[in-house]
Protein backbone atom coordinates (compact mmCIF):
# COMPACT_ATOMS: atom_id res chain seq x y z
CA UNK A 1 0.00 0.00 0.00
CA UNK A 2 1.30 3.14 -0.72
CA UNK A 3 0.76 6.33 1.33
CA UNK A 4 -1.80 7.79 -1.47
CA UNK A 5 -3.75 4.71 -0.91
CA UNK A 6 -3.73 5.18 2.95
CA UNK A 7 -4.79 8.84 2.54
CA UNK A 8 -7.67 7.47 0.41
CA UNK A 9 -8.96 5.09 1.98
CA UNK A 10 -8.63 7.33 5.32
CA UNK A 11 -10.80 9.61 3.40
CA UNK A 12 -13.27 6.98 2.78
CA UNK A 13 -12.34 7.72 -1.33
CA UNK A 14 -11.52 4.11 -2.27
CA UNK A 15 -12.40 0.51 -0.37
CA UNK A 16 -10.15 -1.76 0.13
CA UNK A 17 -9.50 -3.91 -2.17
CA UNK A 18 -10.07 -7.11 -0.79
CA UNK A 19 -13.68 -6.39 -0.41
CA UNK A 20 -14.19 -5.89 -3.44
CA UNK A 21 -12.67 -8.86 -4.65
CA UNK A 22 -14.98 -11.06 -2.43
CA UNK A 23 -17.93 -9.34 -3.87
CA UNK A 24 -16.92 -9.54 -7.34
CA UNK A 25 -16.08 -13.22 -6.19
CA UNK A 26 -19.69 -14.25 -4.76
CA UNK A 27 -21.88 -12.69 -7.76
CA UNK A 28 -19.63 -14.62 -10.05
CA UNK A 29 -19.20 -18.20 -8.36
CA UNK A 30 -23.12 -17.82 -8.01
CA UNK A 31 -23.37 -17.51 -11.66
CA UNK A 32 -20.71 -20.08 -12.44
CA UNK A 33 -22.37 -22.88 -9.93
CA UNK A 34 -25.77 -22.51 -11.55
CA UNK A 35 -24.78 -22.04 -14.47
CA UNK A 36 -26.89 -19.35 -15.52
CA UNK A 37 -25.56 -16.05 -17.12
CA UNK A 38 -26.94 -12.36 -16.42
CA UNK A 39 -29.14 -12.58 -19.86
CA UNK A 40 -30.62 -15.81 -18.40
CA UNK A 41 -31.37 -14.54 -15.05
CA UNK A 42 -32.62 -11.84 -16.64
CA UNK A 43 -34.98 -13.38 -18.70
CA UNK A 44 -35.94 -15.62 -15.89
CA UNK A 45 -36.80 -12.64 -13.63
CA UNK A 46 -39.03 -10.97 -16.40
CA UNK A 47 -40.99 -14.48 -16.46
CA UNK A 48 -41.17 -14.22 -12.68
CA UNK A 49 -42.58 -11.31 -12.22
CA UNK A 50 -45.22 -11.98 -15.06
CA UNK A 51 -46.41 -15.11 -13.83
CA UNK A 52 -46.37 -13.67 -9.96
CA UNK A 53 -48.41 -10.40 -11.50
CA UNK A 54 -50.94 -12.23 -12.85
CA UNK A 55 -51.97 -13.01 -8.91
CA UNK A 56 -51.02 -9.57 -7.39
CA UNK A 57 -49.88 -6.24 -7.81
CA UNK A 58 -46.03 -6.08 -7.75
CA UNK A 59 -44.23 -2.81 -7.48
CA UNK A 60 -41.61 -3.10 -9.72
CA UNK A 61 -39.98 -0.58 -8.77
CA UNK A 62 -38.63 -2.48 -5.82
CA UNK A 63 -38.40 -6.15 -7.00
CA UNK A 64 -35.18 -7.94 -6.80
CA UNK A 65 -34.45 -11.30 -7.99
CA UNK A 66 -31.19 -12.55 -7.47
CA UNK A 67 -28.44 -15.57 -6.79
CA UNK A 68 -27.25 -16.01 -3.31
CA UNK A 69 -24.64 -18.24 -2.36
CA UNK A 70 -23.79 -20.00 1.00
CA UNK A 71 -21.60 -22.84 1.84
CA UNK A 72 -21.69 -24.26 -2.18
CA UNK A 73 -25.06 -23.79 -1.86
CA UNK A 74 -26.95 -21.44 -4.63
CA UNK A 75 -30.46 -20.23 -4.29
CA UNK A 76 -32.40 -17.86 -6.50
CA UNK A 77 -33.84 -15.45 -3.72
CA UNK A 78 -36.78 -13.25 -5.22
CA UNK A 79 -37.89 -10.15 -3.25
CA UNK A 80 -40.98 -9.02 -4.40
CA UNK A 81 -42.92 -6.28 -2.66
CA UNK A 82 -46.72 -6.49 -2.95
CA UNK A 83 -48.74 -3.04 -3.66
CA UNK A 84 -50.71 -2.33 -0.96
CA UNK A 85 -54.01 -2.11 -2.83
CA UNK A 86 -56.23 -0.73 0.31
CA UNK B 1 -8.13 -53.29 1.62
CA UNK B 2 -5.80 -51.03 0.36
CA UNK B 3 -4.68 -48.22 3.74
CA UNK B 4 -2.25 -46.45 1.09
CA UNK B 5 -3.68 -42.83 1.19
CA UNK B 6 -3.75 -41.39 -2.26
CA UNK B 7 -4.27 -37.54 -3.07
CA UNK B 8 -4.57 -35.62 -5.88
CA UNK B 9 -2.76 -32.44 -5.75
CA UNK B 10 -4.86 -29.84 -7.90
CA UNK B 11 -6.19 -26.63 -8.42
CA UNK B 12 -7.54 -25.53 -11.82
CA UNK B 13 -5.59 -22.51 -12.33
CA UNK B 14 -1.67 -22.98 -13.37
CA UNK B 15 1.07 -21.16 -11.28
CA UNK B 16 -0.53 -21.61 -7.83
CA UNK B 17 1.86 -24.03 -6.26
CA UNK B 18 0.46 -27.93 -6.90
CA UNK B 19 4.11 -29.11 -7.82
CA UNK B 20 5.91 -27.17 -5.23
CA UNK B 21 3.39 -28.40 -2.88
CA UNK B 22 3.62 -32.08 -4.30
CA UNK B 23 7.50 -31.94 -4.01
CA UNK B 24 7.71 -30.71 -0.02
CA UNK B 25 4.72 -32.77 1.01
CA UNK B 26 6.19 -35.83 -0.66
CA UNK B 27 9.89 -35.11 1.19
CA UNK B 28 8.01 -34.23 4.41
CA UNK B 29 6.11 -37.56 4.25
CA UNK B 30 9.12 -39.45 3.75
CA UNK B 31 11.05 -38.06 5.92
CA UNK B 32 8.43 -39.40 8.49
CA UNK B 33 9.44 -42.46 7.43
CA UNK B 34 6.40 -42.90 5.35
CA UNK B 35 6.89 -44.72 2.11
CA UNK B 36 6.20 -42.59 -0.16
CA UNK B 37 5.56 -41.86 -4.05
CA UNK B 38 4.54 -38.74 -6.08
CA UNK B 39 3.01 -39.35 -9.10
CA UNK B 40 3.37 -36.66 -12.03
CA UNK B 41 -0.04 -36.82 -13.59
CA UNK B 42 1.16 -33.64 -15.64
CA UNK B 43 3.43 -35.56 -17.97
CA UNK B 44 2.85 -32.64 -21.27
CA UNK B 45 4.67 -29.85 -18.83
CA UNK B 46 6.51 -32.18 -16.45
CA UNK B 47 8.17 -30.44 -13.95
CA UNK B 48 7.92 -32.56 -10.46
CA UNK B 49 11.40 -34.08 -11.84
CA UNK B 50 13.07 -30.45 -11.69
CA UNK B 51 11.88 -29.41 -8.44
CA UNK B 52 13.11 -32.73 -6.85
CA UNK B 53 16.45 -32.51 -8.86
CA UNK B 54 15.46 -35.51 -10.32
CA UNK B 55 15.47 -34.16 -13.99
CA UNK B 56 18.41 -36.44 -15.33
CA UNK B 57 17.79 -40.15 -13.72
CA UNK B 58 14.28 -40.48 -15.78
CA UNK B 59 14.75 -43.30 -18.31
CA UNK B 60 10.99 -44.74 -17.99
CA UNK B 61 7.33 -43.70 -17.49
CA UNK B 62 4.41 -45.26 -16.43
CA UNK B 63 3.73 -45.26 -19.58
CA UNK B 64 6.46 -48.34 -20.23
CA UNK B 65 5.38 -50.05 -16.98
CA UNK B 66 1.68 -50.43 -18.29
CA UNK B 67 3.34 -51.63 -21.79
CA UNK B 68 5.52 -54.26 -19.98
CA UNK B 69 8.36 -52.94 -21.57
CA UNK B 70 10.19 -52.54 -18.20
CA UNK B 71 8.80 -53.29 -14.68
CA UNK B 72 7.78 -50.89 -11.83
CA UNK B 73 10.96 -50.56 -10.13
CA UNK B 74 13.17 -50.03 -13.20
CA UNK B 75 10.78 -46.93 -13.69
CA UNK B 76 10.37 -45.16 -10.22
CA UNK B 77 12.89 -42.89 -9.53
CA UNK B 78 14.40 -42.99 -5.42
CA UNK B 79 15.02 -39.45 -4.30
CA UNK B 80 18.96 -39.07 -3.55
CA UNK B 81 18.90 -37.77 0.00
CA UNK B 82 15.63 -39.44 0.70
CA UNK B 83 15.56 -42.87 0.00
CA UNK B 84 11.58 -42.89 1.25
CA UNK B 85 10.39 -40.85 -1.72
CA UNK B 86 9.98 -42.32 -5.10
CA UNK B 87 9.34 -40.03 -8.06
CA UNK B 88 6.80 -42.27 -11.25
CA UNK B 89 6.33 -39.46 -14.61
CA UNK B 90 2.86 -40.51 -16.00
CA UNK B 91 4.23 -40.43 -19.71
CA UNK B 92 6.69 -38.92 -21.78
CA UNK B 93 5.81 -35.38 -22.69
CA UNK B 94 6.17 -36.18 -26.67
CA UNK B 95 3.35 -38.63 -26.21
CA UNK B 96 0.39 -36.83 -25.14
CA UNK B 97 -2.50 -39.02 -26.06
CA UNK B 98 -1.74 -41.90 -24.45
CA UNK B 99 -3.31 -41.99 -21.05
CA UNK B 100 -6.97 -42.54 -19.91
CA UNK B 101 -8.62 -43.01 -16.49
CA UNK B 102 -8.50 -46.56 -16.63
CA UNK B 103 -4.49 -46.71 -16.97
CA UNK B 104 -4.32 -43.91 -14.68
CA UNK B 105 -6.28 -46.60 -12.35
CA UNK B 106 -3.77 -49.30 -13.03
CA UNK B 107 -0.71 -47.17 -12.15
CA UNK B 108 -2.56 -46.28 -9.36
CA UNK B 109 -3.37 -49.79 -8.12
CA UNK B 110 0.28 -50.74 -8.68
CA UNK B 111 1.79 -47.68 -6.93
CA UNK B 112 -0.86 -48.69 -3.78
CA UNK B 113 0.80 -52.21 -3.28
CA UNK B 114 3.95 -50.94 -2.28
CA UNK B 115 3.56 -47.26 -0.94
CA UNK B 116 1.82 -45.56 2.36
CA UNK B 117 1.46 -42.00 0.35
CA UNK B 118 0.48 -41.67 -3.24
CA UNK B 119 0.61 -38.35 -3.90
CA UNK B 120 -0.32 -37.30 -7.58
CA UNK B 121 0.37 -33.94 -9.10
CA UNK B 122 -2.36 -32.92 -11.59
CA UNK B 123 -2.05 -30.58 -14.53
CA UNK B 124 -3.63 -27.28 -14.85
CA UNK B 125 -7.68 -26.79 -15.99
CA UNK B 126 -10.25 -28.97 -15.70
CA UNK B 127 -9.88 -31.33 -19.58
CA UNK B 128 -8.77 -34.51 -19.99
CA UNK B 129 -5.24 -34.25 -18.23
CA UNK B 130 -7.53 -33.44 -14.88
CA UNK B 131 -10.10 -36.24 -15.51
CA UNK B 132 -7.30 -38.36 -15.56
CA UNK B 133 -5.71 -37.95 -12.55
CA UNK B 134 -9.06 -37.60 -10.76
CA UNK B 135 -10.20 -40.74 -11.81
CA UNK B 136 -7.38 -42.35 -9.51
CA UNK B 137 -7.77 -40.66 -6.43
CA UNK B 138 -9.19 -40.70 -3.53
CA UNK B 139 -8.99 -37.83 -1.90
CA UNK B 140 -7.65 -34.34 -2.77
CA UNK B 141 -5.91 -31.28 -2.02
CA UNK B 142 -6.83 -27.98 -3.62
CA UNK B 143 -4.18 -25.55 -3.84
CA UNK B 144 -5.36 -21.78 -4.36
CA UNK B 145 -4.03 -18.37 -3.53
CA UNK B 146 -5.87 -15.36 -1.61
CA UNK B 147 -6.90 -13.94 -5.15
CA UNK B 148 -10.03 -14.09 -7.22
CA UNK B 149 -8.99 -16.08 -10.34
CA UNK B 150 -7.14 -18.39 -8.39
CA UNK B 151 -10.59 -18.82 -6.06
CA UNK B 152 -13.26 -19.07 -9.09
CA UNK B 153 -10.75 -22.06 -10.43
CA UNK B 154 -10.34 -23.53 -7.50
CA UNK B 155 -14.38 -23.66 -6.58
CA UNK B 156 -15.02 -25.36 -10.50
CA UNK B 157 -12.52 -27.97 -9.36
CA UNK B 158 -14.24 -28.54 -6.36
CA UNK B 159 -17.47 -28.81 -7.73
CA UNK B 160 -16.07 -31.37 -10.38
CA UNK B 161 -13.81 -33.26 -7.03
CA UNK B 162 -17.64 -33.44 -5.48
CA UNK B 163 -19.22 -35.26 -8.78
CA UNK B 164 -16.41 -38.01 -9.17
CA UNK B 165 -16.99 -38.42 -5.19
CA UNK B 166 -13.29 -37.79 -4.46
CA UNK B 167 -13.54 -37.38 -0.91
CA UNK B 168 -11.87 -35.86 1.89
CA UNK B 169 -11.67 -32.35 -0.08
CA UNK B 170 -9.19 -30.08 1.94
CA UNK B 171 -7.72 -26.53 1.12
CA UNK B 172 -3.79 -25.03 0.98
CA UNK B 173 -4.01 -21.39 0.72
CA UNK B 174 -0.98 -20.64 -0.94
CA UNK B 175 1.40 -17.28 -1.25
CA UNK B 176 -0.64 -15.66 1.32
CA UNK B 177 1.02 -12.25 2.23
CA UNK B 178 0.33 -10.90 5.87
CA UNK B 179 0.87 -7.40 5.17
CA UNK B 180 -1.13 -7.07 2.64
CA UNK B 181 -4.07 -9.17 4.31
CA UNK B 182 -3.64 -7.03 7.43
CA UNK B 183 -4.18 -3.93 5.20
CA UNK B 184 -7.08 -5.37 3.58
CA UNK B 185 -5.80 -5.75 0.09
CA UNK B 186 -5.79 -8.98 0.35
CA UNK B 187 -8.63 -11.67 0.56
CA UNK B 188 -8.87 -12.63 4.07
CA UNK B 189 -7.93 -16.45 5.02
CA UNK B 190 -11.79 -16.52 6.21
CA UNK B 191 -13.02 -15.01 2.83
CA UNK B 192 -11.32 -17.31 0.88
CA UNK B 193 -12.35 -20.98 2.97
CA UNK B 194 -16.07 -19.35 3.45
CA UNK B 195 -16.25 -18.83 0.15
CA UNK B 196 -15.08 -22.40 -1.23
CA UNK B 197 -16.59 -24.23 2.46
CA UNK B 198 -13.82 -26.48 2.50
CA UNK B 199 -11.39 -27.71 5.82
CA UNK B 200 -8.69 -25.91 5.53
CA UNK B 201 -5.52 -27.89 5.55
CA UNK B 202 -2.65 -25.34 6.19
CA UNK B 203 -1.39 -22.04 4.59
CA UNK B 204 1.57 -20.73 3.07
CA UNK B 205 2.99 -17.52 3.13
CA UNK B 206 4.81 -15.75 -0.10
CA UNK B 207 8.45 -16.67 0.56
CA UNK B 208 11.39 -16.19 -1.71
CA UNK B 209 13.44 -19.64 -0.55
CA UNK B 210 10.53 -21.44 -2.46
CA UNK B 211 12.46 -19.98 -5.35
CA UNK B 212 15.91 -20.40 -4.13
CA UNK B 213 14.43 -24.24 -3.72
CA UNK B 214 13.57 -24.43 -7.30
CA UNK B 215 16.22 -23.40 -8.21
CA UNK B 216 18.59 -25.99 -6.69
CA UNK B 217 16.15 -28.49 -7.20
CA UNK B 218 16.37 -29.34 -3.27
CA UNK B 219 12.55 -28.29 -1.53
CA UNK B 220 12.83 -26.67 1.55
CA UNK B 221 11.31 -29.66 3.60
CA UNK B 222 14.61 -31.53 2.80
CA UNK B 223 16.48 -29.15 5.40
CA UNK B 224 15.21 -28.91 9.20
CA UNK B 225 15.87 -25.04 8.21
CA UNK B 226 13.24 -22.44 9.44
CA UNK B 227 11.99 -20.65 6.39
CA UNK B 228 8.15 -19.79 6.30
CA UNK B 229 7.00 -21.97 3.75
CA UNK B 230 9.44 -24.80 4.89
CA UNK B 231 7.66 -25.02 8.71
CA UNK B 232 3.90 -24.48 6.53
CA UNK B 233 4.89 -27.80 4.19
CA UNK B 234 6.04 -29.92 7.36
CA UNK B 235 3.23 -28.97 9.05
CA UNK B 236 1.25 -29.60 6.06
CA UNK B 237 2.15 -32.95 6.18
CA UNK B 238 1.97 -33.43 9.77
CA UNK B 239 -1.66 -32.71 9.63
CA UNK B 240 -2.55 -35.24 6.78
CA UNK B 241 -0.83 -37.43 9.17
CA UNK B 242 -3.35 -36.89 11.83
CA UNK B 243 -1.05 -34.57 13.79
CA UNK B 244 -3.20 -32.05 15.81
CA UNK B 245 -0.73 -28.80 14.74
CA UNK B 246 -2.29 -25.17 14.92
CA UNK B 247 -2.92 -23.06 11.78
CA UNK B 248 -0.30 -20.36 11.63
CA UNK B 249 -2.25 -16.58 12.06
CA UNK B 250 -1.20 -14.23 9.38
CA UNK B 251 -1.99 -11.32 11.90
CA UNK B 252 0.45 -12.90 14.34
CA UNK B 253 3.46 -13.62 12.16
CA UNK B 254 6.43 -11.96 14.32
CA UNK B 255 9.47 -12.18 12.46
CA UNK B 256 11.98 -14.24 14.77
CA UNK B 257 15.82 -13.73 15.34
CA UNK B 258 16.67 -16.39 12.98
CA UNK B 259 14.38 -14.48 9.73
CA UNK B 260 16.23 -11.14 10.63
CA UNK B 261 19.50 -12.96 10.92
CA UNK B 262 18.98 -14.72 7.93
CA UNK B 263 17.67 -11.16 6.21
CA UNK B 264 21.05 -9.53 7.26
CA UNK B 265 23.02 -12.79 5.50
CA UNK B 266 21.18 -11.95 2.60
CA UNK B 267 21.71 -8.12 2.58
CA UNK B 268 24.13 -6.48 -0.57
CA UNK B 269 27.34 -5.00 0.81
CA UNK B 270 29.10 -4.86 -2.54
Amino acid sequence: MTLQDLIDKLLGRQTASADTARQRLQLVLAHDRSDLNPELLEQMRREILEVVSRYVEIDLSETDVSLETEDRVTALVANLPIRRTL
Amino acid sequence: MSTTRTILICSGKGGVGKTTTTANLGIALARSGASTVVLDADFGLRNLDLLLGLENRIVYTAQEVLAETCRLEQALVKHKQEPNLSLLPAGNPRMLEWLTPKDMQAIVALLEERFDYVLIDCPAGIEDGFKNAAAAAREALVITTPEVAAVRDADRVIGLLNTQGVSPVQLVLNRVRPKMMSSQEMLSVDDVTDILALPLLGLVFEDEQVIVSTNRGEPLTLSDGGSPAARAYGNIAGRLQGKDIPLMDPAKIRRGLRAKMRELMQTKIF
